[in-house]
């Protein structure tokens, strides 16, 4: 594989990685929001006991995408820079106001309704912000003006296509949240929080396929190139489908010890799904950064400096690894963690 | 303001917040070690409920830390895309190397704040020093990339085009020790003098004698050691820093001493204000030959002067100014430790006078506001170049011109942010008062 391929991989490793953390991270606020007054069934107890450990983690992987975007492509940056000074902003400004209140909700109790409310509808406006990005980098929305690009913010936020991206960012949040906190809770053995979080994930999955083919339907239209290289992936797009399904089975089917589905299966197949549609999607966009005028290779870092990268990533992941293991143990499997009555912080 | 300078209050208000909270994640934990390694070392137990205190604190304003570093990191590239594909192109492993750092700081301070009941204690200890480690790699990675600006190295610039990259030229750049270890000190000068100064304001709230004002003399007496210790330390790496400035940065000296005419038995400028018309700084001390012998050892060193450069090379000339304050806060802290620890060896009997416990609690702020000066020397003191040199801040800055709307946004949630900090702290310490914690280990 020539460098230029593995540093894209690399990359859109991180996007991936981060949105499906990302989703979860937003969604478990937004459920800890509409489930507040619930307090017979810990629902939001359990959203937040997934969410209190992890955000910090998640949060890491936006920098680590910036900084793979411009170290491996820093003829990218100038470009990408300046036409996302504006939403990137917003993003910051919002992501800033939903961790710190975050933290300080597990802090001071009293305060943590309406601190809670903060995080729960940030939860859910700034995935649909981040998708943003993506329809971004389709070019349709950047000008050139006295030589310099500028995003044509209005005519963004007025295309069809961008808001299907805005509205399979939100269904995607919500149903991706929904299916872990689901698997949570059965882990946990909190029957009635599953019963509702299977409930929200079985309603959210068909909203989120249908918001998948309106992004597809508006593509053909807005970004012909990228509608016809993704269907040059059809089989992976089909293959996602049928993912999606067999996830619905086995969330829906009564099997398993409480007749109540699999939904630790369901997950990783839902992630498996969403695996194959971003390689579909990925694959299209090459060999275009931003359409139609930067390509990877335009982009592209010196040879001896991708290669000190690409060291340095294989040594610190080698070395996080232990890390992100235990971390996982700890939280995630731990079933006296996720049982406990009340979150950790304040004992 | 035209659009250079928006951009750069605008970055300058980010970092001018987020160090504030990015010194304190550094200096913090190395407290919380110290009192948790005391803790075992006497079995005193009010370390332990002092490491466990501060630990909280620490998760508060990590809390603000962690989304103003990020804001940081991202706007670096939406306002300096120009800077920043240089950057990519030779300096982005101290990056890369941060984000493991990152890393490590957040997974083990997620496990040691909501695992802590789970591990045992010297799971406990090994995730603090992980977390005290992955705070002050990155503040030295990060440090690398700001030394980088003053001293580049690595790359050069050949008709526009960057040649000759060596990036592991460019991270062990000339200033990256020095400069470096300036952050790390000066952030654990300032993690002992504010931890000083609540211990003190806290202490004249209770009589003389009692249980409670002996709990907070103990972390009084902890800070002033640590943050005594580390603002001597601080000096002497101020003293080099300063040499290298000399060599590498002439004018940048040249500014901060206010010398226009270059000379040897050059004198020292303390206080005062930089005059541009008359050349010289007003009001100031005078202290002959002093600047040449700090420059290079010797009286006879030949320091340039501001007229030797062409004036648009020149950096503002307040900076005389910052560097000055940030000097004398740092030689204050030094005598105020020195005094407070003095005082407790040899006149023990009697409890430190209210004037000394006035400098106990000024110490934490006056800290911080020295972090806060010697960066803005730091930054304005290199302009006009982004990359000294090679790379003009103009020429770095973003084409996008909607800066006007956005500064006031930024503004205000970093307003609100801040008044939340202190909001919750008030209220948590408020709810937890130290006499439960003291009752309840008895």
């Amino acid at each position: 594989m020539p460098d230029v391929l593995i540093a894209i991989t690399v990359l859109w490793g991180f996007i991936f990685i981060y949105s499906v953390m990302a989703t979860m991270d937003f969604g478990a606020g937004f459920w800890s929001m509409v489930y507040i007054n619930k307090e017979r069934t810990n629902a939001t107890n359990i959203a937040n006991r997934y969410l209190s450990p992890t955000w910090e983690v998640t949060n890491v992987f936006i920098v680590a995408i910036v900084v793979a975007l411009f170290s491996f492509f820093p003829g990218a940056t100038f470009t990408l820079g300046t036409v996302l000074l504006i939403p990137g902003s917003i993003i910051l400004l919002l992501l800033a106001v939903r961790s710190g209140f975050l933290v300080f909700s597990h802090i001071a109790e009293e305060y943590r309704k309406p601190l809670t409310y903060i995080s729960g509808i940030t939860g859910f406006i700034i995935p649909g912000l981040l998708i943003l990005v993506l329809p971004v980098t389709h070019g349709n929305y950047i000008e050139v003006r006295n030589g310099v690009e500028q995003l044509l913010f209005g005519e963004l936020m007025t295309s069809f296509h961008a808001w299907t991206f805005i509205g399979f960012a939100i269904s995607s949040t919500l149903f991706l949240s929904s299916l872990l906190l689901a698997d949570f809770s059965n882990h946990a053995d909190e029957k009635e929080a599953y019963r509702i979080y299977r409930r929200d994930a079985l309603l959210l999955g068909p909203v989120t396929l249908l918001m998948a083919l309106l992004v597809m339907l508006t593509m053909r239209y807005e970004a012909v190139w990228l509608y016809q290289g993704m269907m040059e992936h059809l089989p992976f797009l089909l293959a996602s489908a049928f993912a999606f399904l067999l996830a619905g089975v086995f969330l829906y089917l009564p099997l398993g010890k409480r007749k109540l589905g699999w939904p630790r299966l369901a997950v990783i197949v839902i992630v498996l799904q969403y695996l194959l549609a971003s390689y579909a999607y990925g694959r299209a966009h090459l060999p275009y950064l931003v359409y139609p005028t930067i390509t990877i290779e335009d982009g592209f870092t010196n040879p001896d400096a991708f290669r000190a990268l690409f060291v340095s990533y294989i040594f610190g992941f080698a070395i996080l690894f232990p890390g992100f293991i235990y971390f996982w143990k700890l939280f995630m499997k731990d079933k006296r963690y996720a049982k406990q009555q009340k979150s950790g912080y304040s004992e | 303001m035209d659009h250079l300078e928006t951009a750069r209050a605008m970055f300058g208000t980010t970092m001018a917040f987020h160090i504030i909270f990015a010194t304190l994640g550094v200096g913090i934990p190395l407290m919380v070690l110290f009192s948790e390694l005391l803790y075992q070392k006497t079995k005193d137990r009010d370390f332990a409920v002092m490491a466990n205190r501060w630990t909280k604190g620490f998760a508060v304003l990590l809390g603000v830390a962690i989304p103003s570093g990020t804001i940081a990191g991202v706007q670096l590239s939406l306002l300096w895309p120009g800077f920043m594909e240089v950057i990519g192109e030779v300096m982005a492993l101290p990056f890369q190397i941060e984000i493991y750092a990152f890393f490590v700081e957040a997974l083990f301070m997620s496990i040691y704040v909501y695992a802590a009941d789970r591990i045992s204690p010297w799971m406990r200890i090994v995730s603090l020093c992980l977390v005290a480690l992955g705070a002050v790699a990155s503040a030295i990675l990060i440090t690398n990339v700001h030394a980088f600006e003053g001293t580049p190295a690595g790359f050069r610039i050949e008709n526009g085009e960057i040649v000759d990259v060596d990036p592991w030229a460019a991270f062990f750049n000339p200033s990256f020790f020095t400069t470096a270890g300036h952050v790390v000190v000066s952030a654990y000068t300032t993690g002992g003098f504010v931890i000083a100064s609540i211990a003190a304001f806290k202490m004249l709230r209770q009589p003389i004698g009692s249980r409670l004002r002996r709990f907070h003399q103990k972390a009084l007496l902890l800070g002033l050691t640590v943050g005594g210790i580390f603002s001597l330390l601080t000096a002497f790496n101020g003293h080099e820093s300063a040499q290298l400035l000399h060599e590498y940065q002439p004018e940048k000296l040249a500014a901060a001493e206010g010398l226009f005419e270059t000379q040897d038995y050059a004198p020292l400028a303390i206080g005062g204000f930089t005059d541009r018309e008359t050349e010289e700084v007003k009001w100031a001390i005078e202290i002959p030959w002093a600047l040449s012998f700090l420059s290079g050892n010797r009286f006879d060193t030949v320091v340039q002067g501001l007229n030797d450069f062409p004036e648009e090379w020149w950096p503002p000339l307040y900076v005389h100014t910052l560097f000055n304050a940030m000097v004398g806060i740092g030689s204050l802290l030094i005598l105020i430790a020195a005094g407070g620890l003095g005082w407790y060896k040899f006149i023990k009997k009697r409890p430190f006078p209210k004037p000394l416990m006035g400098l106990f609690i000024a110490s934490g702020p006056l800290a911080v506001l020295a972090i806060e000066f010697g960066w803005i020397f730091a930054c304005t003191g290199r302009q006009p170049w982004v990359i000294y040199r090679m790379m003009t801040t103009e020429d770095a800055v973003t084409g996008s011109t909607q800066l006007g709307i956005l500064f006031p946004l930024f503004g205000l949630v970093y307003t609100v942010l801040g008044i939340a900090v202190i909001l919750v702290l008030r209220f948590y310490f408020k709810k937890h008062p130290v006499q439960n914690e003291i009752d309840m280990q008895e």
